[in-house]
């Protein structure tokens, strides 16, 4: 959580997500500062996914703006947002069931091979010479995120929390500027709880990637984010540091107060 | 008792003696099934690709065929020289994979394959309508000749007798084999191909990685079309081109379901396994059945094949996990 600095790469304003009568998200704005760890918290159908399927593109909001690296972002499509350098997970796994570890992982590169695809259809000198640089570096990603044992194993064999550190990798080969998460550790034991949380702080702190992320589980929110959204009923209802937010009434009202 | 043994010998014996007997006709046989199985894997290649690349069964494979060889010989009736007329018909592909595209499957992203599926259906029927209106039914000839493909036939000594290779038959295995090499390498080795098999597993995902749907799905869609093309073409010249060249397209189900409908080798054995299949039982076990073997052997096979090997020979074990 060292390398925050003050300056904004993401603001959302005041945005509004309606589906037909349904209003998922009403008048949130809140921004993510360079180099920080953002946590999107909040009860069951708050609008936090929602939220994240806004910035990453997957829905356009009736109303609002999102302000990116300092500019106002037009609307786009979810593939034109991805070349801009922000890359995601999903709360239901979402991998190439059909290929294999790193050939999942690979795909994150697909926006960084540009070579002519005569030259990769018959492996000729410079198209070889990309598809070997981009592979040394999901190699790089694959070892880093210590899932090296399953490298050639089809994805769909593998269990949950595997799969999960394989979408990372994927998200993570972009060099994403922005990398959202949508509740990394859902379905985790402990144990594994502690790796995720482990390659989060990593990833953090090694690329200096900035991370936007959703998780239901407080402790380790509170460990790992430095500031914290939190939406209710798709409203915003706190927004600060941990403590702050811990402190804040309404939100333990809303959804901290209850013992477990 | 003696009858029974004349038709095991009819069965099992005689022809496998003829066989032997005549190996100028044996091997002619081998000919025309290869060049039959060699279309036939194409087409079924055709399949395979869309499939592959957006999980969605392309029922209207076979239209495309009858809408190439029909425009392609409609244009050059119209006093379009063959060659620019082979261009339009290209474009004409690239421009219907963009509508295909724009106006149905960019409206049906996430949905269900089985959707997906029913909308190439109703394209089927959508194509032969105004291919009809357009182009009108009526049985044409292809234009080999004016395309610059050979015509006349080899005859090569063989065995005391004699073989004979249709040139028009060399060109289609020769031109089939280059097409599917191509194909083949264009599906694995590139990033179009990589990014191909991504949307194919999963939409969502293929986005955030900054794939284009729509871009992806209009270069198999057009794929698809240049695979009609070549095979309309060739198939034309081997019987008219009409309507009726559906059924040569449609042979490629059963070509899917021995090879299993995502490997890329498997379409090309499969379509193999049938061409020759159905012309040696045809020589030699159709008389025993009456004529016209050809028409329902390979639908046979692959009855057996989803009986004892539902996925095929090549295709992905469906494990379903409960």
């Amino acid at each position: 959580m060292g390398n925050i600095d003050q300056n904004v790469m993401m603001e959302v304003k005041n945005i509004n997500l309606r589906f037909g009568g349904v209003i998922a998200i009403q008048d949130v704005s809140f921004d993510i500062l360079e180099g920080e760890i953002r946590a999107i918290i909040g009860p069951n159908g708050a609008g936090k996914s929602s939220m994240l399927n806004v910035i990453n593109g997957f829905y356009h909001p009736q109303e609002g703006e999102i302000w990116y690296r300092g500019e106002k972002r037009p609307s786009m499509e979810p593939y034109e947002i991805a070349k801009t350098g922000i890359a995601r997970t999903f709360q239901n796994i979402a991998l190439f069931k059909g290929m294999t570890t790193i050939e999942n992982v690979m795909t994150g590169r697909q926006l960084k091979m540009n070579k002519n695809f005569f030259w990769q259809m018959i492996r000729y000198g410079p198209a070889i010479e990309e598809e070997v640089e981009h592979r040394r570096r999901c190699e790089e990603i694959i070892d880093f995120l210590e899932i090296n044992h399953i490298r050639k194993t089809p994805v769909g064999a593998l269990p949950y929390g595997l799969q999960k550190r394989v979408e990372l990798a994927r998200a993570l080969a972009m060099d994403p500027t922005l990398l959202l998460l949508d509740e990394p550790m859902a379905g985790m034991n402990v144990e594994e709880k502690q790796d995720m949380s482990r390659f989060i702080v990593d990833v953090n702190e090694e690329f200096g990637t900035t991370i936007a992320l959703i998780e239901h589980d407080m402790a380790v929110v509170m460990d790992l984010a430095d500031r914290v959204v939190v939406l209710d009923y798709g409203k915003l209802l706190a927004d600060g540091t941990p403590n702050e937010v811990q402190k804040n009434q309404a939100v333990i009202d809303a959804y901290l107060g209850v013992p477990h | 008792m003696e009858t029974l043994i004349e038709i095991l010998y009819l069965i099992f014996v005689s022809p496998f003696a003829e066989m032997v007997a005549y190996p100028d006709l044996f091997f002619q046989g081998i000919w025309d099934g290869f060049v039959s199985g060699t279309l036939y894997g194409l087409i079924a290649l055709g399949f395979v690709l869309i499939f592959k690349a957006s999980g969605v069964f392309n029922f209207s494979q076979p239209i495309l065929v009858v809408l190439a060889a029909l425009s392609l010989v409609s244009f050059y009736k119209m006093g379009i020289p063959a060659w620019i007329s082979v261009i339009l018909v290209l474009v004409m592909f690239y421009v219907l994979a963009f509508l295909i595209e724009r106006l149905i499957l960019r409206k049906l992203v996430n949905q269900d394959g089985n959707i997906l599926f029913m909308s190439t259906i109703g394209l089927t029927f959508l194509i032969i309508g105004s291919a009809q209106w357009i182009f009108g039914g009526r049985p044409s000839a292809m234009i080999t000749d004016e395309l610059g493909l050979p015509n006349g036939s080899l005859e090569w000594p063989m065995f005391g007798g004699g073989v004979y290779f249709e040139m028009i038959d060399i060109s289609a295995a020769v031109i089939a084999s280059i097409m599917i090499v191509i194909l083949a390498l264009f599906f694995s080795k590139t990033k179009i191909g990589r990014g191909l098999r991504a949307v194919a597993d999963d939409h969502q995902a293929a986005l955030s990685v900054g794939i284009s749907l729509n871009q992806i799905w209009v270069i198999v869609w057009f794929v698809a079309g240049v695979v009609a093309l070549v095979t309309g073409i060739f198939w034309g010249a081997r019987s008219d081109v009409s309507f009726a060249l559906q059924i040569i397209g449609f042979k490629a189900l059963p070509v899917l379901i021995i090879g299993g409908f995502t490997s890329v080798p498997g379409a090309i054995i499969g379509g193999l396994i049938i061409g020759l299949g159905e012309k040696v039982f045809e020589i030699y076990w159709g008389p025993l059945l009456g004529s016209g073997v050809e028409g329902w052997f390979a639908y046979i096979i692959a009855l057996i094949f989803l009986l004892f090997r539902p996925q095929g020979l090549f295709g992905d074990k469906i494990i379903e996990r409960v």
